[in-house]
């Protein structure tokens, strides 16, 4: 029987080379895999073919003229050439017309040293212009706090038009007038509503789209790339930070490591200025009558354990909330501080998603976690009861692609408009309590889709994911699952072990409780909403002077993500590591306090140092013994739950609900943030209901 | 935005001649809106985005590209010359220049009273009868400057009769 | 009243009833063979139908000239899809102006080549793409279409037949790039006229994605006949494999500039003299553009040829659309040039950069040019920035617009020396 898994493939030779390659496959994609550079503007792999700048012109042996080798599939026995004089000659001829009516202000352009046109000339293009004519001008124009755009720089490739339209599913950018004078125009006329997603900006290949926050503030060669994990959602994207003297000056991915490829929303890219907001607390402070004053880290530390000690020394009793933002490592000692360290059983964190019943309800199935990549490559998707594009914008990125390349089925089940329906193959709105009904509705086409994942938000919980979980059995086809879960590190602080497990109070019932003698809350703001019912010794650790903080005793200031190596666990449960970018000052990373603390107790809880905690971790906490080297060279290391009986927690499980624009309390000292006109944005409002897509080509 | 009765019914027949496909009727509905509405407004984009069930920039993209299709408003009485290849070798060139002249404005410009705009245009396939001038949809062909001095007096009066 | 008057010796066949009184009504189309061909037609497999136009060697009579029977077969006729027959009345390349005739003199039998074409590939839809400024054809075919449906000529039923077929008028708004069959399709569909990537081509997947045959005006018009008269009949008018006759658009110098109707392989001087009446004051003859201004220009002593697609071409032009320009030996061809150059790059969609900025270049230079600031190397740069466009852009206009130039830079270079700026200002 033939093997229906290996592809055709044709022979052909390529500047001599014989070459094999699967049937379909593009020239330019051929000769990229066997080391052949074809330049390219507009072709770009994952979207739609343009053929629209000529720059990948190849002679191809008995055919009339060149040949476009980002739209020619190869075929057996045909000869390429891509580097004779005839295609030389038309690249330079194309590069200069390009050039007639670009400025060639490259000595003040944003792009300058890292712009495709520039390596193009200096690679293929003529080493003069014979162009004398008046150039086209127009002036610049600033379509939002994000995006700016100078028409005269635009080469046209549709790169932008097609991110925004394919990739994010906006299609706020398209294509004006025609001819020398035609230029990408914004939705609104002369302003953008969209994501602010910067993606368009990052896939420029020259100037033309910058970006309000990096522009004129450095040269690129000036900076240090650090590649770390973003802090906002769970999602686990990979955001590359671009730092010069202990400062971050820009964000992007384009070097597509991590699982995000070059994904990345307005979070991920540029909302990492909290960092740097003025009210970003750089010293411990003491809590004087209704103010506070800053004391020294010694007198803090020792306040804290001093207080810590003494309550314990009298069988006081504990809470401690941890946070869904700090790494694994710090998640893991603070567990075992309290547990070990306190005694206590009060442990707990904001859980935004029902992982315990979760896990629960997966005992004994192999292979049922989901993860970004599945759903990329599933043949179907069940969206159930979460906004994907606003809350988990890279997941729903993944569900796009998919769709947009394999042709996948989308199933949503929500309680309003949200952007999946326009690709859906279906659509159910059912409120609160009724998804379940409407997921059976759609039965019938669901389990002739093909294998599926089933991603679910905070609205299936309890009993109701118990439910679903055996729908997706009962299909008769290969089902994963995804359990959404806000936050960087959600999933890392419920595997750390910050629940209240084995009888412990949850968060909720810590700060109701009357009798309670000390709170410590680290990076957590429990008490947003919510007054503490006890007059408890509160220490908090914290980027900022947050309402949890302003209840405090003892504030102690904490580095963010972005300050610290260590590790997070994405919404699917891969581990990633946090590379240390940038420094500030007067900071410590929760880790280090939570480790000077106890010393200063006197407590023997091993080591603080990260690398050493992930050992322990890897030793102890099941499913984490994931292989070093993927973590090491900034890959995703996916984990597994026990494969058991979890048994239940008290307290409530609800999601922060945060949009595209809004980030917990984060977000709030984020001033881009802020500043863009679709913020804060709401759920299941989709704003870009109708419509295919501007101009870009559909296939 | 409220259309003339007779638009609202053009409309009609429009859209049901693309069923499932009323992206369609977008370019028609902008031609014949444009000749009631005087150009093609920023309101008159969105609500033939809304009739046609897409987003205003992509209506916006078509305004960009077509030539008959204006965002200012034309005169009452639009003079298109021709002066391409086979107007150009019998007088078209200098018909339009006497256009200029006699209108006292310039390519796509309109006259202080409104009354005529001026446009030279590419070739509008009248190219046996050459030269020729469209005035708004009329063709006229074998023009000479007399001829249209007439045609423009002709329709300086009609105006001034109305 | 015909726009010109018809000449003795013209070879009418599809303009046979231009002229008759009240030549666009359904009654004197009726009168005079109108729909035979349908019931013919209908009484045939579509097989045979493909057959006979492939018999009649009919080339596409938009410019391209392409083997419409060929066309014609590759629509699928099994696709499950609904199947379109789209015209093409985009009627804008430069010297050109016979689907008007066509439309306004005998817009029945456009309506009844529609059908066969309907019948052969099994399309029971049809739209009529008419460029903007032919207002007023739009309305006289929406008044065609609806006698037509009126007497049972369109809708269910057709002509007493099983067969079913709804035409309609579509609009343009002003672009010669929608002439471009598959940016025709995307303006059909409410988008910008931008070409399409082929393949797919049309007849695969066209309007909306469904298999659609394009043919222009002029070809769905000539289609009655050939079934009337049968293939063979048709294709010996012409010369081999040049099948009938076309609609000569004679434009510029001559005396009697008209379109008239002439055999394939007609020589193109007798035809200025026979039908053109030859050129103005006696004076000579200095270039022809034989169909369209996106032709090659042929000089004088190129002009004894045959005016079929083959004869043309191999003297390096093309037979085009039929809009056959006349030039005198007072034309200045860097005016020429320049004109051209200005159509084209007022009517480049943007889409790909050589044809976007190349014809904007050339423009500029060639303008300049003619406003006295010409430079020697001015002459070789318009050449070579031609052909780095010739070739090379997505879709024909790249190529439309460099083949004139190329050929009057060559050709007629001593008009360019003579308009060089003088030298000394320039050292």
């Amino acid at each position: 029987m033939p093997d229906s898994t290996q592809t055709e493939t044709v022979k052909l030779t390529i500047d001599g080379r014989t070459i094999e390659a699967a049937k379909g496959t593009l020239i330019i994609e051929a000769a990229r895999q066997s080391g052949i550079e074809v330049p390219a503007f507009c072709y770009y792999e994952g979207l739609t073919l343009q053929a629209a700048c000529r720059m990948c012109l190849v002679e191809v042996e008995k055919t009339p003229k060149l040949q476009v080798g980002c739209t020619l599939p190869v075929a057996e026995g045909m000869v390429v050439h891509t580097d004779s004089a005839i295609v030389r000659q038309a690249r330079k001829g194309t590069l200069e017309f390009l050039l007639t009516n670009h400025p060639l202000d490259c000595p003040v352009c944003d792009k300058g040293g890292e712009c495709e046109l520039q390596d193009m000339v200096f690679r293929y293009g003529a080493g003069e212009s014979r162009f004398t004519e008046r150039k086209v001008h127009v002036d610049e124009k600033q379509w939002s706090p994000v995006v700016y755009f100078d028409a005269p720089r635009c080469i046209l490739c549709y790169r932008c038009v097609r991110i925004c339209n394919e990739g994010m599913g906006v299609g706020a950018l398209g294509v004006a007038n025609r001819g020398v004078i035609a230029e990408i125009v914004p939705n609104k006329h002369d302003h953008l509503e969209c994501d602010e997603c910067g993606a368009c900006i990052d896939i420029c290949p020259v100037g033309a789209l910058t970006s309000g926050i990096y522009r004129y503030h450095t040269r690129p060669w000036e900076m240090h790339h650090v590649g770390t994990i973003c802090t906002h959602c769970g999602d686990g994207c990979r955001t590359t930070l671009g730092t010069k003297n202990d400062r971050i000056i820009r964000g992007n991915n384009r070097d597509r490591s991590g699982i995000n490829g070059e994904f990345l929303c307005i979070k991920g890219r540029y909302a990492f200025d909290f960092v740097e907001h003025p009210e970003r607390l750089q010293s411990p402070l003491k809590r004087v009558g209704d103010t506070f004053e800053p004391i020294s880290w010694s007198e803090a530390l020792s306040t804290v354990a001093k207080k810590f000690g003494e309550i314990k020394a009298r069988g006081g009793k504990f809470g401690v909330i941890g946070s869904n933002h700090t790494t694994n490592e710090e998640n893991y000692f603070l567990a075992k501080f309290a547990r070990q360290g306190l005694e206590t059983k009060n442990i707990d964190h904001h859980r935004t998603g029902d992982l315990s019943t979760f896990f629960d309800a997966l005992s004994g199935k192999n292979n049922a976690l989901g993860t970004a990549a599945d759903l990329y490559t599933a043949k179907s998707v069940l969206i159930v009861g979460t906004d994907l594009s606003q809350q988990h914008p890279f997941l729903a990125f993944q569900v796009r692609a998919n769709q947009r390349h394999h042709f996948a089925h989308v199933y949503v089940v929500n309680p309003g408009p949200t952007r999946e329906d326009k690709h859906a193959t279906a659509v159910v709105h059912a409120q609160k309590g009724g998804e379940l009904a409407a997921v059976e509705s759609l039965r019938d086409q669901i389990k002739t889709a093909g294998d599926l994942v089933i991603v679910f938000g905070d609205a299936v919980q309890g009993d109701a994911l118990r439910k679903l979980i055996a729908f997706g059995d009962s299909l008769g086809v290969p089902v994963k699952y995804i359990c959404l879960v806000d936050y960087s590190n959600s999933r890392g602080a419920f595997d750390m072990g910050l629940t209240p497990r084995d009888g412990g109070m949850s968060r909720e019932q810590m700060i109701g409780a009357s009798d309670l003698d000390a709170l410590w809350v680290v990076g957590a703001n429990p008490l947003k909403n919510a007054a503490l019912a006890s007059k408890a010794f509160v220490v908090v650790q914290d980027l900022f002077l947050t309402e949890t903080a302003k209840r405090a005793d003892i504030v102690l200031p904490a580095a963010s993500a972005y300050e610290k190596n260590g590790t997070v666990t994405n919404v699917c449960g891969e581990v990633q590591k946090l590379k240390h970018a940038v420094r500030v000052m007067g900071v410590k990373t929760d880790l280090e306090i939570c480790g000077l603390i106890a010393k200063e107790m006197n407590l023997n809880l091993g080591i603080w140092l990260p690398d050493k905690v992930f050992e322990e971790i890897r030793k102890t906490v099941h499913g984490y013994n994931v292989p070093l080297p993927i973590l090491a060279t900034g890959g995703a290391a996916p984990t597994a739950p026990l494969n058991g009986r979890v048994a239940a927690l008290p307290g409530a499980v609800a999601s922060a609900g945060d949009t595209l624009f809004t980030s917990g309390s984060l977000s709030k000292y984020s001033k881009i943030l802020n500043s863009v006109m679709e913020s804060p944005g709401r759920l299941f409002d989709e704003p870009h209901k109708s419509g295919q897509g501007p101009a870009a080509r559909g296939q | 935005m409220t259309f003339s009765p007779e638009l609202e019914e053009r409309f009609k027949r429009f859209l049901a001649k693309y069923p499932g496909r009323e992206r369609s009727a977008v370019i028609p509905m902008l031609m014949y809106a444009q000749d009631e509405v005087g150009a093609i407004t920023p309101e008159l984009i969105d609500e033939v985005a809304k009739r046609c069930g897409v987003q205003s920039l992509q209506v916006d993209e078509v305004v960009g590209y077509y030539s008959m299709l204006h965002r200012k408003p034309l005169g009452k009485y639009h003079v298109q010359v021709c002066t391409n290849i086979s107007c150009m070798l019998v007088g078209g060139t200098e018909l339009y220049e006497h256009a200029k002249k006699k209108l006292g404005i310039g390519h796509k410009e309109v006259t202080a009273d409104g009354v005529f705009s001026l446009e030279e245009v590419e070739c509008m396939g009248a190219c046996s009868w050459a030269p020729a001038v469209e005035i708004n949809y009329d063709f006229h062909h074998h023009i000479t400057p007399e001829k249209l001095d007439a045609l423009i007096d002709g329709l300086k009066s009609a105006k001034k009769a109305n | 009243m015909l726009y010109n008057e018809p000449n003795p010796n013209e070879t009418r066949v599809i303009s046979q009833r231009f002229g008759l009184p009240n030549s666009a009504s359904l009654d004197t189309y009726l009168a005079n063979d109108g729909f035979k061909a349908f019931k013919k037609a209908y009484e045939m497999k579509p097989e045979d139908i493909i057959a006979e136009v492939k018999a009649s060697a009919l080339r596409g009579r938009g410019g391209a000239g392409f083997a419409t029977g060929l066309k014609w077969s590759f629509v699928p006729r099994t696709s499950p899809k609904p199947k379109y027959i789209i015209v093409n009345a985009d009627e804008s390349e430069p010297a050109t102006c016979k689907d008007r005739l066509l439309m306004e003199y005998d817009p029945h039998q456009m309506i009844e080549g529609i059908l066969i074409a309907g019948l052969a590939t099994g399309a029971h839809h049809g739209y009529i793409y008419i460029r903007g400024e032919y207002r007023y054809l739009i309305e006289h075919m929406d008044k065609a279409i609806a006698e037509a449906y009126s007497k049972g000529y369109l809708g269910q039923k057709i002509a007493g037949t099983d067969f079913h077929f709804d035409l309609y008028t579509h609009s343009g708004a002003g672009a010669y790039e929608c002439g471009e069959e598959t940016a025709l399709l995307d303006s059909l569909e409410g988008k910008r006229g931008v070409p399409r990537m082929k393949p797919p081509f049309p007849a695969v997947a066209g309007a909306w994605g469904c298999p659609s045959l394009i043919n222009n005006v002029e070809t769905y018009s000539t289609v009655p006949v050939i079934i009337r008269n049968g293939g063979k009949w048709y294709h010996e008018l012409g010369t081999p494999n040049n099948g009938g006759t076309r609609l000569l658009c004679l434009s510029g110098h001559v005396n009697k500039p008209g379109v008239y109707e002439v055999p394939l392989g007609y020589n193109m001087l007798k035809s200025i003299e026979v039908f053109g009446g030859g050129i103005p004051g006696g004076k000579k003859l200095k270039s022809v553009c034989p169909g369209g201004s996106s032709c090659p220009f042929l000089k004088a002593d190129e002009c004894d040829v045959k005016m079929d697609y083959d004869s043309i071409a191999a003297i390096g032009s093309m037979l085009g659309s039929g809009g056959m320009v006349v030039m005198d030996e007072t034309t200045d061809m860097v005016k020429v040039a320049l004109r051209v150059m200005r159509f084209y790059a007022h009517e480049s969609c943007g889409w790909c950069i050589p044809c976007r900025e190349g014809t904007t270049w050339l423009r500029k230079i060639l303008q300049r040019f003619d406003d006295g600031g010409g430079r020697r190397e001015d002459i070789a740069l318009l050449g070579e920035l031609s052909h780095n466009m010739l070739g090379r852009t997505f879709c024909a206009l790249g190529d439309a617009a460099a083949m004139p130039t190329i050929s009057i830079v060559e050709k007629f270079a001593g008009d360019f020396e003579k308009r060089l700026a003088r030298e000394a200002v320039l050292v």
